[in-house]
């Protein structure tokens, strides 16, 4: 059975002004929009942090903190506006207050001058206990502030969830802008809340299919730069980079062992689109589908051992599932005429995929026990879906306004939100993996 | 067949009417980019790509010419196939037969889909069709070597939109000489 779990979009929306920075970026930022909320989101104050005498932090820590929980869809947090007191120590708490405004926890902090930066401390608390959650003092560099913000938010995430948070995670994504002779396609790298993008490649050519590898400090890519597809490994600590697939006919899907020594993908060398692993120590390419359909989009499941791949060997686009070695394959998706570019939750429970609901293309969420797909999108032409690496939140691609943009859809249903750029089209979102 | 000059001169006047009209972009290959394609560090240390190098080519062949049967150059597909319809049989023929009588001259066969379904199926996809075209083309004598396949998915259309109207002019293998 297949239905639907968004709530209407009017339900809760919020939309985020997000002030510029003022840092020297040329790319142009993401801009979220929160379209709807989970109507069970925790009700929670975020004060505006302190400071001592004089000192102006360069962020304001509560605002992204707030920003950071809203967008999970999990979390409500109040209006600045609304708050009787702005403590920022333990002391001046009264936890009688925020109880009366019906707050379940409030986060204080403060932001202190050290030699490297700032010192910035926090405390969670539970209002109706008077307890104290959590409570730690980073260090942080002055351009550091934001990521510092993301990790606090996460902290509160995971000890009142039980689950990572994902705002100090990035994500990938393609942009381009004009058609034709004047065509220019970007690869894209940006916080989870859209700030500091980061060009990581940029060419006259189409790009394709971003991967992250398992320590997020590469991505893999196809480029058509040199007039057909190849396949790179780039660094993004230092640009540098290395072509791993260029063999006549189609070189694409590239997909990260979990472990990171290998590297699936899609070849049509031998005739015609399979899929082959690539050792990415020894050089050693192992074919592992030979059939005479397409066989491509391969993901490995989160323990290594199989590889679930699109193929149209029975007529339609259907999700197969192999051992990583290779060997026979067996259909896993079992509705619909077109379900393609499937990845599996971190959890290895549920898949991920593009599946065609009435002639319109929808992301869908397959339970792998109970073999029931759930629809996680509305779109007509949505695509690319990506789990959060806490498998909390799917990111896609879709058309709004007639231009390609992101989405994100709650897993457990309702949150949601858009991802818009300024001027041209965004596609293909690959969520990076947690930070370590 | 039309002798050099005159071919020379049809070819000259084409290029006037189709730059006049601002057609040249439907008829002809778009112009190579002299833009290499450039990782950026991100944190502003050197990237570690060579430039790459790309001539336009002046030169024009009976491909260009509207009078011509080697004019109709694009094959177009049905949704989520790759074979070829019968009635683009004859214009594969057609150029099948001219690369026959020129052993020098090599085509790129350019596939390509329309945006439905996933980037990735649709290389595939893409690729399938550019190799049914080279196929049908070895069939009917054509040298392998004059051959090449060039798969580009969803990811250069012909017209941008979103619906039919677009979408079949997508679904196209291009003979690029």
């Amino acid at each position: 059975m297949t239905r639907y779990s968004c709530l209407p979009r009017s339900l809760f929306v919020v939309v985020l002004i997000l002030v510029g920075l003022g840092q020297a970026l040329a790319a142009p930022r993401l801009n979220i929009e929160i379209t709807g909320g989970i109507e069970s989101a925790q009700p929670i104050a975020i004060v505006p942090f302190g400071t001592s005498e004089g000192l102006i932090p360069p962020v304001d820590m509560a605002a992204i903190i707030g920003a950071d929980l809203a967008r999970t869809g999990r979390f409500k947090p109040m209006p600045t506006r609304d708050m009787l007191d702005m403590p920022s120590t333990r002391e001046e708490v009264d936890f009688r207050d925020w109880s009366l405004l019906g707050m379940n926890n409030l986060v204080i902090g403060r932001v202190e001058p050290d030699p490297t930066g700032y010192r910035v401390s926090f405390s969670l608390f539970d209002v109706f206990r008077g307890t104290e959650l959590a409570s730690t003092s980073l260090v942080s560099t002055k351009s550091g502030m934001r990521q510092t913000a993301h990790r606090i938010a996460d902290e509160i995430h995971e000890k009142l969830t039980g689950q990572p948070g994902v705002a100090a995670t990035r994500i990938a994504y393609i942009t381009s802008t004009g058609s034709g002779a004047d065509l220019t396609v970007t690869l894209r790298v940006a916080d989870a809340d859209g700030y500091n993008p980061q060009t990581i490649v940029s060419s006259a050519e189409p790009l394709m299919s971003p991967a992250w590898s398992p320590d997020g400090r590469r991505l893999a890519y196809v480029s058509f730069e040199n007039k057909r597809a190849a396949i790179y490994i780039q660094e993004l600590s230092s640009g540098r980079r290395e072509l791993v697939a260029s063999h006549p006919g189609i070189n694409g899907s590239p997909a990260f062992s979990p472990d990171g020594s290998r590297l699936a993908m899609t070849l049509s060398k031998d005739g015609n689109p399979d899929i082959y692993s690539l050792n990415l120590l020894s050089r050693e390419l192992t074919r592992l589908t030979d059939h005479y359909a397409i066989d491509t989009e391969p993901s490995w499941s989160p323990d290594g051992q199989s590889i679930i791949f699109t193929s149209d060997r029975g007529g339609s686009p259907q999700i197969y599932r192999m051992a990583a070695t290779g060997g026979p394959a067996e259909r896993i998706s079992v509705e619909g005429d077109y379900n393609g570019r499937a990845s599996y939750a971190p959890d290895g429970r549920s898949i991920v995929m593009v599946t065609r609901v009435n002639g319109a293309f929808r992301i869908g969420q397959l339970d792998l026990a109970r073999g029931v797909t759930r629809l996680l999108s509305r779109g007509d032409l949505d695509e690319s879906p990506s789990f959060a690496p806490n498998g909390a939140m799917v990111i896609y691609a879709t058309i709004h306004g007639h231009r390609g943009v992101l989405a994100t859809a709650s897993v457990e249903g309702g949150g949601s939100q858009r991802l818009t750029q300024d001027s041209g089209q965004v596609r293909e979102p690959a969520w990076s993996p947690l930070k370590r | 067949m039309i002798e050099p000059r005159s071919r020379r001169l049809a070819a000259l006047l084409l290029t006037v009417m189709l730059g006049g009209t601002g057609l040249a972009g439907c008829a002809s290959k778009p112009a190579p980019s002299d833009t290499a394609s450039r990782p950026a560090p991100i944190q502003g240390r050197p990237a570690t790509t060579a430039p790459m190098e790309s001539t336009r080519p002046t030169y024009a062949g009976p491909w260009e010419d509207p009078s011509s049967p080697l004019y109709q150059r694009t094959i177009y597909f049905d949704y989520d196939t790759a074979e070829i319809k019968p009635q683009y049989l004859d214009v594969i023929r057609t150029h099948a037969r001219y690369l026959g009588s020129q052993p020098g001259t090599r085509v790129t066969l350019e596939g390509h889909t329309d945006e439905r379904g996933t980037r990735e199926y649709n290389l595939a996809l893409s690729d399938q069709r550019a190799d049914s075209v080279r196929r049908f083309m070895l069939a009917e004598g054509v040298p392998a070597n004059q051959l090449v396949t060039l798969g580009y998915g969803e990811e250069r259309p012909a017209d941008p939109g979103h619906s039919e109207q677009s979408w079949r002019l997508n679904r196209r293998v291009i003979i690029q000489y």
